[in-house]
């Protein structure tokens, strides 16, 4: 929204969607695919210190990596897969962590790029978690059984079904993998927008715009930009749990036997 | 004078639906707890899976208000 008023100094223009378009860093390579490749590192070395000496008495690494491994075994895979819970929890816990470090460079300190504010990063994501839910079905129901989970639910009356199974299909097999991406990015998305416009408006209003008064309001728009810093904090943290826990989900939807 | 674009307005709009429906999910949950405590982890994973469904519109909404232009 342009403010075109009478006032001399440049209308304020308000955050969007260019301001993720960044340029790259060199070659093709921009800002989220290094973050990608460091939160890579950072999980992998993480978890590498946190088990490098495993003892019965935990140190004080191992105790946090294996208090993180207990959340996703305990209160994410147990509930949501079942019986068969045991041999998803490795990568349950890796995406915990690659999505979650992923999530908090949009608050740390130089960085403050969310890397899933670009949709083609948690397509990709969501991808994997397609391809492993489908490939564990098929392996365990076959491909038949697999559609017939996913697409035809038991007694329902055969009219309700002609459209009950499209609706199905759809929202089982196509739509998962596409609302499970797009909440991920969505909230990254908003979530770096709200900050954006908290911290542009304020720099404006202090140093471009020529009106005493909105220099004097200006530090609100700062400490509000911080507080929602601490709300984003919260947000990515629990949408890092969702993506988790739906993915668990999914597994546990096309592992269950016939309902 | 303000001028702007009509879909911000649209998915000011839009995010009621899914605001009033987290907050049901929610009570859900909270009425739920307070009835019985030790149910607490599994209602846990049931509410924050129909948080992020309900989510799922208002999210669809943001896309949506800023892919039509």
């Amino acid at each position: 929204m342009t403010m075109t008023a009478t006032a001399p100094a440049p209308g304020f223009e308000a955050p969007g969607v260019e301001d993720f378009n960044l340029p790259p860093v060199f070659g093709t390579v921009t800002k989220p695919v290094l973050e990608l490749v460091l939160a890579l590192i950072i999980v992998v070395v993480l978890f590498a210190v946190a088990t490098r000496r495993m003892q019965l008495v935990p140190s004080k690494g191992q105790f946090l990596g294996e208090s993180f491994h207990g959340i996703v075994r305990n209160s994410i895979a147990r509930d949501m897969i079942g019986p068969e819970f045991l041999k998803f929890v490795p990568f349950l816990t890796g995406l915990f962590a690659f999505v979650l470090v992923n999530n908090l460079f949009g608050i740390i300190p130089i960085i403050q790029f969310p890397t899933f504010s670009h949709p083609s990063v948690p397509y990709a994501l969501a991808g994997l978690v397609w391809i492993t839910y489908t490939v564990v079905g098929v392996r365990k129901h076959g491909f038949g059984g697999y559609m017939r989970i996913s697409t035809w639910p038991p007694d329902v009356p055969w009219w309700v079904r002609i459209i009950l199974t499209p609706i199905e299909f759809l929202s089982n097999i196509i739509l998962r993998p596409v609302t499970l991406s797009l909440r991920l990015f969505g909230n990254m998305f908003a979530g770096h927008l709200l900050l954006l416009v908290f911290i542009l408006g304020g720099e404006y209003m202090l140093f471009v715009a020529d009106d005493v008064a909105l220099k004097v309001f200006s530090p609100f728009a700062f400490v509000m930009g911080l507080v929602f810093t601490g709300f984003e904090a919260f947000v990515q943290v629990i949408q890092a749990y969702i993506f988790v826990m739906l993915t668990a989900s999914y597994i546990g939807t096309v592992l269950a036997d016939d309902h | 004078m303000i001028s702007g674009n009509l879909n911000t307005i649209g998915y000011g709009l839009s995010a009621i639906g899914p605001g009033i429906g987290v907050g049901i999910v929610f009570a859900a949950f909270i009425n739920g707890v307070a009835r019985q405590p030790e149910a607490r982890g599994q209602l846990q994973g049931i509410a924050f899976i129909g948080f992020a469904l309900s989510e799922a519109l208002a999210i669809l909404g943001l896309v949506m208000a800023f892919v039509l232009t």
